[in-house]
């Protein structure tokens, strides 16, 4: 898939993300926004799935740590063929398969159940070292907020990653720099992000989390990486394509209404 | 004089036991595997022993990961810290998905002894059985410790089994045991007063039913490993046919075996109830043998609590 294919899936994620969580009332936008263009490279492009078989024993997996995120990894699931897109609409409605936080044994696709902050990226450490003991070749990502590396269990899932050499792990650090209080810089300091996980015997490479290009390259560097787990720090910008949402904390967590929807589509390039 | 053997050091020779059988398990632990005995197993089979470091929280996020891809992983770590410093992290990561973890812990209650009350877990019955999807067994013994190890593993799902320090009795028949989750065990007919017991707290009602028994009296002692699911059908039954229950646990008397026991009685046949367990306060240090004195978990306290029960009726 060329990137300018891959720009349209992640725009049309885009789309889904604001229509789903308009729909269910409530969700959080901000993060899945700026989470779009990472996910779209993942699935579309890298990742070896096959949504015939979601539980097919040597695919790739994916822990989202930060599961509030889930609106953009249901568009993307939808989209792969892991479950029709009108399910979509359902998100957060009572008897939906997609629950307000990833719930592994509800969705097809779901490699982890999530929604407590550092949870998955621990979770990852394990499937990662599960591969390392079976001497399988899948690979495991997982996707980190910024304000969750507050959450002590990173720390000791990082240090476990460096130990154990896990290479075949990925963590991506989706870097908007707010959280739901504000500014990370004003809640509590995570800076600096990379010379923490270098600190902590990371492989680090920072890059443009908007960029499809530079996603993907920082992506394939993180494969050639022997003995030590990767994570990709990219700057995200929360709310992202969406004018009124975009590094705005209050839209953390919050559906956008009747105009706002309307509007918020229209920058995005009119209904998916 | 039976033969006496800590619960932990059956559960070590049982890990190995299944190293050897499943190569699905793996074993982790949290710098305490020379006390939670998984240290055997980890010189046995390096390659399926991870050491996560003194990161309780980290040991249950890594084993919910492992069982994703269908390792059958066995986290231990003192009962303070698997239940207390990861109860999140295990209720969303291992309760809510369901996943095939078992989490074996080992120095629960006051029998932890000298180490005090930060590591006296009187509370880990308690906290995991309020998630759902939880079985919780609680061996009375080496032998009920190694056969409940080898069940669950042939079980999936979620699993807490809660191990003691100190080198118990041997109460158990080694030939003739058989063992099934859920299922409580009668191992005294009497039809005065039930005693209801688990953990090595079998071992204290045994010996007060022998007291009881001098004094005229018969009670019916139950095992109830399975704290969850917990075997209504002999509870209730019990309770109809001796009228009056006791249980007795080295755990708080708030949210453990005695609360289950009056929660399936008051729902379904009410009779008088007292609870032999912790009562509600931070014990302390001491030798496990003086603090269960002092602390009323001895069967004389069982013996006590028979007579005035049976008096009552």
């Amino acid at each position: 898939m060329d990137i300018q294919e891959l720009k349209a899936i992640a725009a049309d994620i885009r789309k889904d993300i604001i229509t789903m969580i308009a729909e269910s009332g409530s969700g959080h936008p901000g993060g899945s926004l700026s989470a779009a263009d990472i996910l779209t490279v993942l699935y579309f492009h890298e990742m070896k799935v096959d949504s015939n078989n979601p539980k097919w024993e040597d695919r790739d997996r994916f822990a989202l740590s930060k599961g509030h995120a889930a609106p953009a990894l249901y568009a993307i699931l939808a989209r792969k063929g892991f479950f029709p897109r009108g399910e979509l609409l359902k998100l957060r409605k009572i008897g939906s398969m997609l629950q307000g936080h990833p719930d592994m044994r509800g969705t097809p696709g779901i490699d982890m159940s999530t929604g407590s902050l550092g949870q998955g990226f621990s979770a990852s450490c394990g499937m990662a070292m599960a591969a390392k003991i079976d001497k399988k070749d899948y690979r495991v990502y997982t996707l980190l907020g910024d304000g969750e590396l507050q959450e002590g269990i990173v720390w000791e899932a990082a240090m476990f990653a460096a130990h154990y050499k896990l290479d075949n792990l990925t963590a991506i650090v989706d870097h908007n720099g707010l959280q739901i209080d504000g500014a990370n810089e004003e809640v509590l300091s995570v800076a600096p992000i990379t010379e923490k996980f270098k600190a902590f015997g990371w492989n680090v490479i920072e890059t443009d989390g908007h960029c499809i290009e530079d996603i993907i390259s920082s992506i394939d560097k993180a494969k050639q990486v022997r003995g030590n787990p990767t994570a990709i720090v990219a700057k995200t910008t929360k709310g992202k394509g969406v004018s009124f949402m975009e590094n705005e904390a209050d839209w953390h967590g919050k559906a956008p209404k009747g105009d706002q929807k309307l509007q918020a589509l229209k920058e995005l390039g009119g209904e998916a | 004089m039976a033969e006496m053997i800590a619960t932990r050091d059956a559960y070590g020779e049982a890990l190995i036991e299944l190293g050897n059988e499943n190569k699905n398990v793996v074993v982790l632990d949290a710098d305490l595997s020379k006390s939670t005995k998984t240290f055997a197993f980890g010189q046995k089979f390096p390659d399926r022993f991870i050491n996560v470091g003194i990161a309780e929280q980290n040991l249950i996020g890594v084993a919910a990961g492992l069982s994703t891809t269908g390792k059958i992983p066995f986290a231990s770590t003192f009962a303070i810290f698997a239940t207390g410093r990861a109860f999140e992290i295990i209720r969303n990561s291992v309760g809510y998905p369901k996943l095939n973890v078992k989490i074996c812990a080992t120095h629960s209650g006051i029998t932890v002894g000298e180490d005090g009350a930060s590591h006296q877990a009187i509370e880990d019955i308690s906290c995991m059985r309020t998630i759902p999807n939880m079985t919780i067994i609680v061996p009375s013994d080496s032998i009920e410790t190694k056969a409940a190890i080898h069940a669950i593993t042939k079980m999936d799902g979620p699993v807490y089994v809660r191990l003691g320090r100190p080198a118990v009795p041997v109460i158990n028949d080694k030939e003739s045991y058989e063992f099934e989750i859920g299922k409580g065990v009668t191992l005294n007919e009497g039809n005065d007063v039930t005693i209801i017991a688990t953990g090595f707290m079998v071992s204290e009602a045994l010996e007060a039913a022998k007291e009881l028994e001098t004094e005229g009296i018969k009670a019916r002692v139950i095992n109830i490993h399975t704290i969850k699911p917990i075997d209504k059908d002999l509870i209730i039954e019990a309770a109809k046919e001796t009228g009056a229950i006791i249980t007795a646990e080295e755990h708080n008397i708030v949210g453990g075996l005695g609360s289950a026991v009056a929660e399936v009685i008051g729902e379904n046949c009410p009779v008088p109830l007292k609870r032999i367990g912790i009562r509600d306060i931070f014990a302390e240090s001491g030798k496990p043998a003086e603090l269960m004195k002092k602390y009323g978990l001895t069967g004389d306290d069982i013996v006590e609590a028979a007579i005035s029960l049976i008096d009552g009726k």
